[in-house]
């Protein structure tokens, strides 16, 4: 089974390509990337004049909420949001009920993922049983399993002891520990970024330096245990200091930033919509100029969503009451494309390696390459389709945007896992 | 000029004019607490819906006067033994109240934002009566009204505003209110209970209650709540009054002519000193007489000037 991606501007960061070329697949995997390839009798063909050919995109950092959440989320829908917006793979957190922290969980997800899924889905395991901080989860087992990595996201491991031992725990089986990094003290159940909209808005407010605090730990750790710290949802302009600082002088540690944390401010919070709270919240311009330089000079490693998906009962409420988080999947290309790559803030290929070659490198993943032998996941990239974002129209089960009747132009056109068109 | 606004959700919205509409209209208005018989017909045939989350005697019953004096249905509704304690959200309550058909819902709610909330969804017109942390505005238009009665004129006073800021929406309030009407507004207090980047509000900040005190026309004391010891803020109300407690002594080093004010209820002896809370710079109860009035004027501008 052969099919020729023809006509396309290739861009594949991992070959440092960025020319008009044809990809050939066969038997689920690139057989030759090419100016002019002649396709073989009988493949199918897909005109991609005009178009974007990208490694598919992997977002590592969704909440899938299946088992136990189903009404938010399930791998059926997620996935075909995934699909929707772009991304070949998503990798799972582990706050499911029950939670991701042993092997029994791994496999059902594994298996519903299988059945269900239109896209692939690796599992995130639990670093401490039930996510409560007090004892390793079973991660040998997991990660024999199929756990890609091991955070207790949504939650930080307050305990410095415990996440040390984790972080040497997992050294053998080469997976990174997930750091969210959110001092629950200092954070003191503070619904948005402490500065001079929480004071205007009498919002109780979490300082930066509740995530600071916590990155300056995780670092200190990795460089303690020779562990592999990734940091979730960097959102502060310290933060991405001290990862810039940490790289500088070894230590293993990458970084990931969502979309909403590029492209909004706590200024967002004014009016007080429950889908602008997030953990972490939305902070203030200078954070984002921070984590924009750092997207761009490679500080930051990838962009990933933190889709979270919630029911509108969980967020139709009071600010301080409301669910955290917001949906990201089918939102995040288009709005990276419109906000980013056409203003010229970041270039076409920087987004594509952030979202393709550098989040496959950082969780070891395969995918993030079209060199011949890889496997075909491919993201296909239209930069003149108009959008209009239409929570309505979602795959996700849920609905919980900031972005809501926004504009823009420039989305994902078409994706192919292991060489097969995805019908979202 | 004419009262365009819907809601009445907090002083940051209003503009400067609106807001001497309000105190003109509270003056005309306070007329009417001096008659034998205290009624007006103004809003007859008018429901008001006071919508209290949290407990509160001074500020619901002063509504509850207010709307009664103008002859409007005032019905109250406390979360305690209703709809809200069995789980019901804040907008499906809402929902249920808009479907009698109001004219005018009173909101206090311990979350910041949440009459902001009923606003958007409700026809009717909203009341914020307290907030969260965020805003009382009828509080502050109390305050602005008692200051003016009491000097004459609000432009190029000084207030100092003395306590717990961080958890006060009399202190927002009364600043966004105070800073429109030309009042130059210093904050002071412990810098554990001054809000993050509180200066950029247009205030001075001090943690020195003498040098804050010193100079000004009216000093607002506010209320300590007891809470604040476990979120670490201070040590003990007992060090507390000591330093941030406004007594006799530091009294006598202020303007002979300076007011004291206090949003109530008063902690005798912590914040204030009994002898300065009954003594003759005090206009706390004045305030309290004026808020009827400000409450008649704000339930008027929102439910009686339209088609009435």
């Amino acid at each position: 089974m052969s099919l020729l991606i023809r006509n396309g501007r290739v861009v594949d960061p991992a070959a440092g390509a960025d020319t008009v070329q044809d990809v050939w697949i066969a038997d689920g995997r690139i057989h030759r990337v090419g100016p002019r390839l002649k396709a073989p009798a009988g493949a199918e063909i897909v005109d991609a004049t005009g178009k974007v050919v990208c490694p598919g995109f992997i977002d590592i950092h969704v909440h899938l909420r299946e088992p136990g959440f189903e009404y938010k989320e399930t791998i059926a829908s997620g996935t075909r949001a995934a699909a929707a917006g772009g991304f070949t793979a998503v990798a799972c957190m582990a706050n499911t009920f029950p939670v991701n922290d042993n092997r029994a969980v791994t496999d059902y997800i594994l298996a519903r993922a299988k059945v269900e899924g239109v896209v692939r889905v690796y599992p995130i395991g639990a670093v401490t049983r039930n996510l409560e901080g007090k004892q390793l989860a079973e991660l040998a087992e997991q990660a024999e399993g199929g756990c890609v990595a091991f955070s207790d996201d949504g939650k930080c491991v307050m305990n410095a002891e415990l996440y040390r031992r984790a972080m040497e725990y997992a050294l053998p089986f080469g997976v990174p520990v997930i750091s969210h990094a959110e001092d629950c003290h200092l954070a003191h159940g503070a619904s948005m970024n402490e500065g001079l909209v929480s004071t205007e808005l009498g919002l109780s407010g979490q300082p930066a330096a509740a995530e600071d605090v916590m990155v300056a730990r995780d670092i200190i750790l990795a460089e303690l245990t020779g562990a592999h710290l990734h940091v979730a949802h960097i959102s502060t302009a310290g933060a991405v200091r001290l990862v810039r600082e940490a790289k500088a002088r070894g230590v293993r540690v990458t970084a990931e930033v969502t979309p909403h944390h590029l492209l909004l401010t706590d200024d967002a919070v004014r009016t007080y919509d429950p889908n602008c709270k997030m953990a972490p919240p939305l902070r203030t311009k200078r954070d984002v100029e921070a984590c924009l330089e750092a997207l761009v000079d490679g500080t930051i490693d990838c962009v990933a969503t933190d889709h979270a998906p919630q029911a509108l009962s969980e967020k139709e409420d009071e600010f301080s009451e409301a669910a955290n988080g917001v949906v990201g999947l089918e939102t995040a290309v288009p709005l990276l494309l419109d906000r980013l790559v056409r203003t010229g803030v970041v270039d076409l290929p920087t987004l594509v390696t952030r979202l393709s070659t550098g989040p496959a490198r950082l969780l070891n993943l395969p995918g993030g390459s079209l060199a011949p032998g890889a496997a075909a996941d491919v993201t296909i990239l239209d930069l003149e389709q108009g959008w209009t974002v239409d929570p309505a129209t979602f795959r996700s089960r849920s609905r919980n945007t900031p972005f809501a009747g926004t504009t823009g132009t420039g989305a994902p056109w078409m994706i192919l896992v292991g060489g097969r068109k995805v019908t979202p | 000029m004419g009262w365009k606004r819907k809601d009445l959700l907090g002083m940051q919205e209003l503009e400067p004019a609106e807001i001497t509409d309000v105190l003109d209209t509270a003056l005309s208005m306070k007329e009417i607490a001096a008659r034998e018989i205290k009624k007006v017909p103004t809003l007859r045939g008018k429901t008001v819906v006071n919508l209290f989350y949290e407990s509160s005697t001074r500020t619901r019953t002063s509504f509850e006067i207010a709307g009664k004096w103008l002859s409007a249905d005032v019905i109250n509704f406390s979360a305690s033994g209703s709809s809200a304690e069995k789980g019901e959200s804040l907008l499906d309550t809402a929902r249920n109240i808009e479907a009698m058909s109001p004219d005018v819902v009173v909101v206090r709610h311990k979350a910041a934002g949440a009459p902001a909330l009923l606003a958007r969804r409700l026809r009717c017109g909203v009341i914020n009566a307290g907030d969260g942390a965020h805003e009382h505005p009828t509080q502050a238009l109390l305050d602005l009204m008692t200051i003016r009665e009491k000097k004459g004129h609000l432009e190029g006073l000084n207030v100092t505003i003395v306590g717990d800021i961080t958890h006060s929406r009399v202190a927002r309030s009364d600043i966004f209110g105070m800073r429109k009407m030309g009042i130059t507004v210093t904050v002071a207090g412990p810098p554990t209970l001054i809000p993050a980047q509180c200066q950029e509000l247009g205030v001075k900040v001090s943690h020195r209650l003498e040098e804050a005190i010193a100079h000004a026309d009216v000093i607002m004391m506010l209320r300590l709540q007891h809470e604040r010891m476990q979120g670490g803020f201070i040590p003990s109300i007992r060090e507390y009054s000591r330093v941030w407690g406004l007594s006799p002594a530091k009294l006598e080093r202020c303007r002979p002519d300076v007011l004291i004010m206090h949003p109530g209820p008063v902690n005798r002896g912590v914040e204030l000193a009994p002898e300065v809370a009954d003594g003759p710079y005090s206009i706390i109860l004045d305030q309290v007489a004026n808020g009827v009035a400000v409450r008649m004027a704000v339930l008027y501008l929102l439910a009686g000037s339209k088609g009435a």
